[in-house]
């Protein structure tokens, strides 16, 4: 491999060392190397979110970043965030209202809609819409999704989690 | 809304739907909302191989030579290949239809082999054991090229000047005329005649899984197995074994998880053919998928028409005749094995369709282009039909100072009118129109909206509400693709099998795309069966293990393979009474089977549960009488006959506002009724009509591939290509009617493509009724961009 | 599309990572959220990434009515900053209208006044306000107003070996008034035509999607009324037509917002 680099970094609580050519993105990175395919690949470009994960904390692009850039980072996936049950009031109102058809989408979407979530503010359905206007689904018309996410903020707040 | 009579117990007891018209959550979502899906790209296989492609960059060009010197001496590389060498594997095909008369394409190989007819035609492939490794020595290839003439306008294709084929004497693949006796003197008579030109963008699918197809292939058994993000196993598996020369038993297609289709994925793709024969050539499994600029370039793309349409009415509002002209322009080649020729047959047949007159003229020209190849998309014609219906008949409705509700009553076929034979020759068992329209009025709050509408008029806002009453096609019979030649099957199949602890496995040949077919199958089949329906499990998508069948498309997989499964749960629930008769020594005449139990049909009594009753029939029938043998294995097929498609109907509203000095355009709300018959969940059926709706929405305000004159796509990517996002979208209120097909007992019609059908319609509707007080501003070429609006708008104050 | 083959070097100090910048086929790396979609696309195959995100450029602090923004704050750090909306509300505004939430906690202040996007908010942002770009190279630092510092078409003062240390921009004061407003297809989307507008004791309109480079429509800025401001415009702005709006429909937008952005700044 060219120019290839030595990383360490935590994923999902576990730390992962590998050596990985510089221009492998990260959430290729993710799939190909750790078999972690929850997060999904479907532009390249940043533009439609269904690479969408958790770096130190905060969302991003997993195709906007190059796994050597995360060397050092704590990265989180659908899958840890599964395990660990955080998304699992948001798993629940998108399964019990259809926000979700073929699933592509759908880690990236519960990351983003998760990080609307924590930041635990009152919210109305049109800024619920802005905060996933970076999320593409084809398949569901986003309603469902508004309509889920709606859903928990609602639990969350009368729960004093906000 | 109307209830079906759907007896699910044996006759003369209690009618229960059981599942049926239940919202329940789809069981199988769990794997998908924990990102434990199995796409395609999540599969891994031994010294799996990946095939990147090498395009051509011309429209349309000879290739004249091809170096891959360079290219073979990249790292990982193990192979590159010509259209030839791929030719050897792989036979070419033409996508012709005996009953589309006269339709013709040239035969297209899976690699080009003499020139390249659109940009991005696949002219070589390269294998190597990874992709990016793959793109590498892509990038490596030499090649030289003769570049040909380009016709990219349809009406210069239609002229035929240049030819996109030297072989054949003009650009068109399928022409179609159609003249009702009486038409030329309707419009002769007519007190009014209202004619306008539609202009529908090119635009596709985008899906967010992008084409994926894993092809394996067994070198020691010549068996093949391709593991296809495709709607078609069956068709597939058939299409694989002629043009790889593989006994049909030997080939197997499996679908996995499938992110998103929508029709994309139910084509024969040349770059997935190479794939398969690059995996028989290499021996070895052989991975490709597309990335998303190559899924702009070469994914089908639809819907480029240019339409005039007339309509001729009374002066009292009643509809006479329409006559359209249709052009629309598809790629160099009609794709297989659909052709491309069933998009413009179909606005043929449906433009009118929910309307009461008897005269119609039609005329078609499909023809060729060096832009990308065209096939069906959701919805396939209908939103151009619909569009140019309900545009042309609010025009009449504007011009006499009708309200469009009302113009729209008086045409509309009345409810107790059917059967019903329509002048394109189409036939309609049974539909709701007025009821639907009456409940979208009072859903919608039509009176208080235009009140509204009125009110905000003063104060220069701009609003407008669009209807869209519409038909759609769904349940096809062999009428549709078998008819011509076509080896894709209108049939489908259903085994249940009843496991010894008590559970029901399910295998169908209609797939899941995310719909939710696999959710519906679970609800009939537990309900017609009498367990619970957390005993289910429903596999699609396998070759191997299903019956023999059609797949996902036209919207058929819940009046077809859910009758299918209805049928052969009936049947599996006889069995089973058969086999407790035997193991009770009692009359099966008192049994049932309800809750996973079996019981005594008067009392409730429980005498049996279904897992003792797996135990003894599998385990233990050396108790059971000696002649008696257990089947609890259990297959049903159905087929539409009666009608050669089960139409159904609904209506559509929009309520926007446009920013006139802007050319923005702000979707307010929007409604829509269906009736698809029997709804089986009712949470589903209104997820696939707001998701077809967006879509249409989109081709309404957003989509489009933009080409230059030499034939290059100018916005292939997700920036400059624009599909809805959420922050633009309306809340969508659905309701349904339910008229069940009497062809069935689940009653059930289609519903998936109905959304997509009506929505660029009822759009336009509204922008325009939103325009009409700006000097009767007027847009009828889609996309409605900024651009167009402002267009409509400065070109009627320049009339003025 | 995957990326074709670089190498990545991360310098721990501004020293080496000026070193680094000047080699041949060197490009610097911030948050990537532009360089990295391009490298994916195989638009540009450079031979070096040279991560400068470790370098010493976060901090965000006032001076003597200064406001100095370091060029590795992100948007989403902009969005967030107190000082930010308080002492420069009209960026506050805009990064608004910057992508999305993913793409704002990588994307940074600093990377955007480098690539300068002619769509990208910030370049018009900061030559309404009259701010600098402190440039950080082997010499020293110097700072470029900004209006200097953005010369062309993707084309900006920096000399091979520079970058982008950080943006000052002057305090708003009490009497000074700011709007940012955006025409987008969709949220999120680049801009079809931006106007950046400052009102103090002189006015300032500043156009982004309007030319290759932020447009300061210097007449219409001048002007005394809006009707006069409008129709100036079309000797200030020459748009160019983009993939779905001609040129002649870019200007007429503009004009929209100017008389938008008027109407709040006089109110």
């Amino acid at each position: 491999m060219d120019h290839a680099l030595d990383i360490t970094l935590t994923v999902n609580g576990t730390q992962v060392s590998r050596r990985v050519a510089p221009r492998q993105h990260l959430v290729d990175f993710l799939r190909d190397e750790l078999g972690l395919t929850g997060s999904h690949v479907g532009c390249e470009h940043g533009v439609c979110g269904a690479c969408t994960l958790r770096v130190d904390g905060e969302i991003v692009r997993g195709c906007l970043m190059l796994a050597v850039q995360a060397n050092g980072c704590r990265v989180e996936t659908i899958e840890g965030l599964s395990d660990s049950k955080e998304l699992a009031p948001l798993q629940k109102a998108f399964h019990e209202r259809n926000a979700l058809q073929c699933g592509f989408c759908t880690p990236g979407m519960l990351m983003a809609a998760q990080d609307l979530v924590r930041q635990g503010n009152k919210v109305s359905r049109n800024q619920i819409r802005a905060h996933i206007s970076g999320n593409y689904c084809r398949c569901t018309g986003y309603q469902a999704i508004v309509d889920a996410i709606e859903e928990v903020l609602r639990t969350e707040v009368i729960h004093g989690k906000g | 809304m109307g209830k079906a009579e759907l007896p699910l117990h044996a006759p003369g007891t209690q009618l229960d739907r059981g599942y049926i018209g239940q919202s329940v959550p789809r069981p199988n979502l769990q794997r998908l909302l924990q990102g434990r899906g199995a796409f395609i790209d999540d599969l891994r296989f031994p010294r799996l191989a990946h095939v990147a492609f090498f395009r051509s960059p011309y429209a349309h060009a000879r290739i004249k030579r091809l170096d891959f010197s360079k290219a073979l001496k990249q790292p990982g590389i193990i192979g590159v290949f010509d259209g030839r060498a791929v030719a050897e594997y792989c036979t070419p095909w033409v996508a012709v239809l005996a009953h589309l008369k006269g339709i013709k394409s040239p035969p297209q190989h899976a690699i080009a082999i003499e020139r390249a007819c659109s940009q991005g035609e696949a002219c070589a492939a390269v294998v190597a054991e990874s992709r990016s490794q793959a793109e590498d020595a892509v990038g490596l290839i030499e090649a030289e090229w003769e570049e040909l003439p380009v016709v990219v306008d349809m009406e210069e294709a239609l002229q035929g000047k240049t030819l996109v084929h030297e072989d054949f004497d003009d650009n068109v693949c399928f022409r179609r005329e159609l003249d009702t006796e009486g038409a030329a003197a309707a419009f002769e008579r007519a007190d009014v005649v209202v004619e306008d030109t539609f202009h529908f963008g090119r635009h596709t699918g985008v899906c967010l899984e992008g084409r994926a197809i894993l092809a394996d292939y067994n070198a020691g058994e010549h068996s093949l197995t391709v593991y296809h993000a495709t709607q078609a196993p069956h068709m597939m598996q058939d299409i694989f074994s002629r043009h790889l020369n593989i006994p049909e038993a030997n080939v197997r297609v499996i679908t996995k998880d499938v992110g998103g289709s929508f029709g994309i994925k139910v084509h024969v793709y040349p770059d997935e053919m190479a794939t398969a024969a690059l995996s028989v050539m290499l021996r070895r499994p052989v991975k490709f998928v597309a990335d998303r600029l190559e899924s702009f370039l070469s994914d089908i793309h639809c819907r480029e028409h240019r339409v005039r349409v007339r309509l001729a009415c009374t002066k009292s509002g009643e509809i006479l005749a329409f006559d359209l002209d249709d052009l629309t322009a598809i790629g160099p080649y009609s794709v297989y094995p659909r052709t491309s020729g069933i998009e413009g047959n179909q606005v043929v047949n449906l433009t009118g369709g929910p309307y009461r007159h008897r005269e119609y003229r039609a005329r078609l020209n499909v023809v060729f282009t060096n832009k990308n190849v065209t096939c069906q998309y959701r919805a396939v014609g209908h939103p151009i039909a619909v569009a140019l219906t309900e545009g042309i008949v609010d025009l009449a409705a504007q011009k006499l100072g009708m309200d469009p509700a009302e113009f729209r009553r008086r045409n509309l076929i009345a409810d107790d009118a059917y059967p019903y034979t329509f002048p394109s020759g189409i036939k309609f068992e049974k539909l709701s129109h007025h009821q639907c329209l009456e409940k979208l009025l009072a859903v919608m709050n039509y009176r208080e909206l235009r009140a509204e509408q009125e009110r905000l008029r003063n104060k220069n806002i701009y609003r407008g509400i669009g209807l869209a009453a519409m038909i759609e096609v769904t349940n096809p019979s062999p009428a549709f693709y078998g008819v011509g030649g076509a080896r894709i099957s209108a049939q489908d199949g259903a085994t249940l099998r009843l496991e010894p602890t008590g559970m029901v496995t399910v295998m169908c040949s209609v797939t899941e795309q995310g719909q939710g077919t696999e959710a519906i199958f679970a609800q009939i089949a537990a309900s017609a069966v009498g367990v619970s329906l957390e005993k289910i499990r429903v596999i699609t998508g396998d070759t191997g293990v299903t019956p023999y069948g059609g797949g996902t498309w036209a919207s058929r997989g819940a009046g077809i393979g859910g009758e299918a499964v209805l049928q052969a749960g009936r049947a599996l629930r006889a069995n089973i009474l058969e086999v407790a008769a035997a193991i009770l020594t009692l009359d099966r005449q008192e049994l049932d089977v309800q809750r996973n139990q079996v019981i005594n049909l008067l009392t409730g009594e429980v005498k049996l549960a279904l897992a003792e009753l797996g135990r003894v029939a599998y385990f233990r029938p050396d108790t059971l009488p000696l002649e008696f043998q257990s089947e609890l294995t259990v297959t049903r097929h159905y087929t539409p006959r009666q009608y050669g498609f089960t139409f159904t109907n609904g209506i559509q509203a929009s309520l926007v506002e446009v920013d006139a000095d802007t050319g923005f355009v702000r979707l307010l709300g929007h409604w829509c009724v269906e009736d698809s018959g029997t709804v089986i969940n009712p949470m589903l059926a209104d997820e696939q009509l707001r998701g077809g709706i967006v879509q249409g929405i989109g081709a309404a305000l957003y989509e489009e591939c933009l080409y230059d004159p030499d034939g290059q796509l100018l916005n292939g990517n997700m920036a400059d290509y624009l599909v809805p996002m959420a922050a633009e979208m309306p809340d969508i209120v659905c309701a349904h009617v339910e008229t069940p097909t009497r062809q069935s007992q689940l009653g059930a019609k289609g519903v998936g493509e109905a959304g997509t059908a009506g929505a660029p319609a009822a759009v336009m509707n509204a922008i325009n009724d939103a325009l009409a007080p700006l000097g009767g501003a007027r847009v009828t070429r889609m996309p409605f961009t900024p651009e167009r609006i402002l267009d409509g708008i400065a070109r009627a104050r320049s009339r003025a | 599309m995957k990326a074709p083959s670089f190498a990545y070097a991360k310098p721990g100090s501004p020293a080496e990572a000026f070193e680094l910048a000047r080699r041949p086929g060197a490009k610097l790396l911030a948050g990537g959220q532009s360089l990295i979609p391009a490298l994916n696309m195989r638009l540009s195959q450079p031979e070096l990434l040279v991560d400068i995100s470790g370098l010493p450029f976060r901090e965000i602090s006032l001076e003597q009515g200064v406001l100095r923004i370091g060029a590795l704050v992100t948007h989403s750090e902009i969005e967030k900053s107190e000082e930010i909306a308080r002492h420069v509300p009209l960026l506050a505004e805009a990064v608004k209208h910057v992508a999305h939430p993913a793409i704002r906690n990588r994307g940074t202040i600093g990377g955007s006044i480098a690539l300068a996007d002619p769509a990208a908010e910030y370049p018009a942002c900061m030559v309404a306000l009259d701010a600098s770009i402190a440039v950080a190279g082997p010499g020293g630092e110097r700072l470029v107003k900004a209006q200097h510092f953005f010369k062309g078409l993707f084309e900006v003062d920096l000399a091979p070996g520079e970058l982008v240390a950080a943006v000052e921009v002057p305090a708003q004061l009490k009497d000074q008034r700011s709007v940012f407003l955006e025409l987008a297809r969709r949220h999120g989307d680049y801009a079809i035509i931006g106007l950046a507008a400052y009102k103090g004791k002189s006015t300032r309109f500043v156009f982004c999607g309007a030319g290759p480079t932020p447009v300061l429509a210097k007449h219409a800025s001048a002007a005394r009324d809006l009707d006069t401001a409008v129709s100036l415009l079309e000797k200030d702005l020459e748009p160019s037509a983009d993939l779905y709006h001609s040129a002649a429909t870019k200007l007429h937008l503009a004009k929209v917002l100017l008389k938008r952005a008027w109407t709040t700044l006089s109110t």
